[in-house]
């Protein structure tokens, strides 16, 4: 469900509203940002700078728009990519070779309590390659459907339904459970 | 509408993932408050994706929220006024009080600039007329010198007709024997080539003996053309000649210009 009411409470400036937004959407928005950084310190400066952002311009978000997780994972994409031109993300350069967000998950031990992180595991071992890079270029890196066919290069009608079954394999790891 | 193929189409997962049109998004919306099957396909997709995406999140540290916190915080000590909802009448007017008095002050400014510019011109008027004045008056103070001079029935006036070198010349000398001051009038004489300058003679007829008062130089600048030279000599004719720079110790006879000699 969307936090309706704590959406309203931020938008309104208060500080309750805002620590549980926090703690309800933190851990997404930085395992977004940590998949394009591949960096913790800057991820972490990345994941201050949106919360701050979102704090700052929670008056701009309407419903009408789309769902407030995806107004977050918006902003907190951009923040990263921008993040990429910065001079202290070229000289950490480490990691860079890994490629899709599977590899951080396959290197993964220690998972945040509120992660079903046997159901995730899972999720990576029957996921075919496309899929991988199908939900790391919509999902992870904000491509749109016309970028991401281009990139992989399958026909644009296509997207659509191969992102819905790969999502769908998600769902259904995590819910048979 | 058929919402179960909607749902199947795939848009609800681009709907999640943000890679929609906008135009699609409020599309996509309008779907969502009418079918609540659809809004709850979004609710798992949407748990979906945090679970991925949160999976993949290092640890994080607990400090991080509370350097979030004191951002916020300084930014909303500093922003509490603007962002206080109040009335927006109040603020027009204030803005519009604000922007009439900075365009009120601009034009004054302005003003005033153009009139410091125009005090420094006039400023520089003023001298320039105050120095054409100055220079007025002087030559007035001069005029009425030699005016007096010449009025003066102790001076003796004594004209120079113009010698074979160029007789269309004429000079005049006025003697004042008791202050023993002579003005030479040389308004009549060409003006000296470069390098040659008019010295003036007192001579004395028998023996010929000349004796110079002085050289004319500065020549240019002298509007009057009048020169004020001491004479102590018992003169009886006084004669100009062209000389080299600086005059010379005895007269070069062929560039007498004038001469003439006093009746007695």
């Amino acid at each position: 469900m969307q936090p309706t009411e704590l959406i309203k409470g931020l938008q309104k400036k208060n500080q309750d509203a805002f620590r549980r937004i926090y703690d309800m959407y933190a851990d997404n928005i930085f395992g977004v940002i940590y998949t394009i950084l591949r960096d913790e310190t800057l991820a972490e400066e990345v994941l201050q700078d949106v919360f701050i952002k979102i704090w700052n311009n929670a008056h701009t978000y309407s419903e009408k728009k789309g769902r407030f997780f995806t107004w977050i994972l918006n902003i907190a994409r951009n923040a990263a990519i921008d993040k990429t031109r910065s001079k202290s993300f070229r000289n950490s350069s480490q990691n860079l070779n890994a490629d899709f967000f599977v590899d951080i998950l396959e290197d993964k031990t220690n998972f945040s309590s509120k992660i079903d992180s046997i159901g995730i595991k899972k999720y990576i071992k029957v996921l075919e390659p496309m899929c991988k890079k199908i939900i790391d270029l919509l999902f992870f890196k904000g491509f749109t459907q016309k970028e991401a066919a281009e990139n992989l290069e399958i026909p644009l009608g296509t997207i659509k339904t191969r992102n819905r079954i790969c999502i769908q394999k998600l769902k259904e790891v995590l819910e048979i459970k | 509408m058929d919402i179960k193929a909607y749902i199947a189409s795939g848009i609800l997962e681009l709907y999640v993932s943000g890679s929609l049109s906008e135009k699609e998004n409020a599309e996509v919306y309008e779907v969502l408050k009418k079918h609540p099957e659809a809004m709850a396909e979004v609710e798992r997709i949407e748990k979906s994706l945090q679970q991925l995406s949160g999976a993949l999140a290092p640890n994080r540290s607990d400090t991080i929220f509370s350097q979030i916190q004191s951002n916020i915080q300084e930014d909303q000590k500093q922003v509490i006024p603007v962002t206080r909802k109040r009335s927006s009448l109040p603020t027009y007017i204030a803005w519009a009080a604000s922007i009439a008095l900075l365009l009120g002050l601009f034009t004054q400014l302005n003003k005033n600039k153009t009139l410091k510019q125009q005090l420094v011109k006039n400023q520089i008027e003023q001298q320039l007329l105050e120095g054409k004045l100055k220079v007025a008056e002087e030559d007035l103070t001069t005029t009425k010198n030699i005016l007096s001079v010449l009025r003066n029935k102790d001076i003796l006036q004594v004209p120079l007709p113009g010698q074979k070198i160029d007789p269309t010349a004429y000079a005049a000398v006025y003697w004042d024997k008791d202050s023993e001051k002579v003005y030479i009038d040389v308004a009549g004489l060409p003006t000296p080539p470069p390098g040659k300058v008019y010295q003036v003679w007192s001579l004395k007829l028998n023996p010929l003996t000349p004796t110079s008062l002085g050289i004319l130089d500065q020549f240019d600048d002298n509007k009057n053309k009048i020169f004020l030279l001491k004479n102590q000599n018992e003169s009886e004719a006084f004669g100009i000649t062209l000389e080299p720079e600086g005059g010379s110790t005895f007269p070069t006879l062929e560039m007498l210009y004038t001469l003439g000699t006093i009746e007695s």
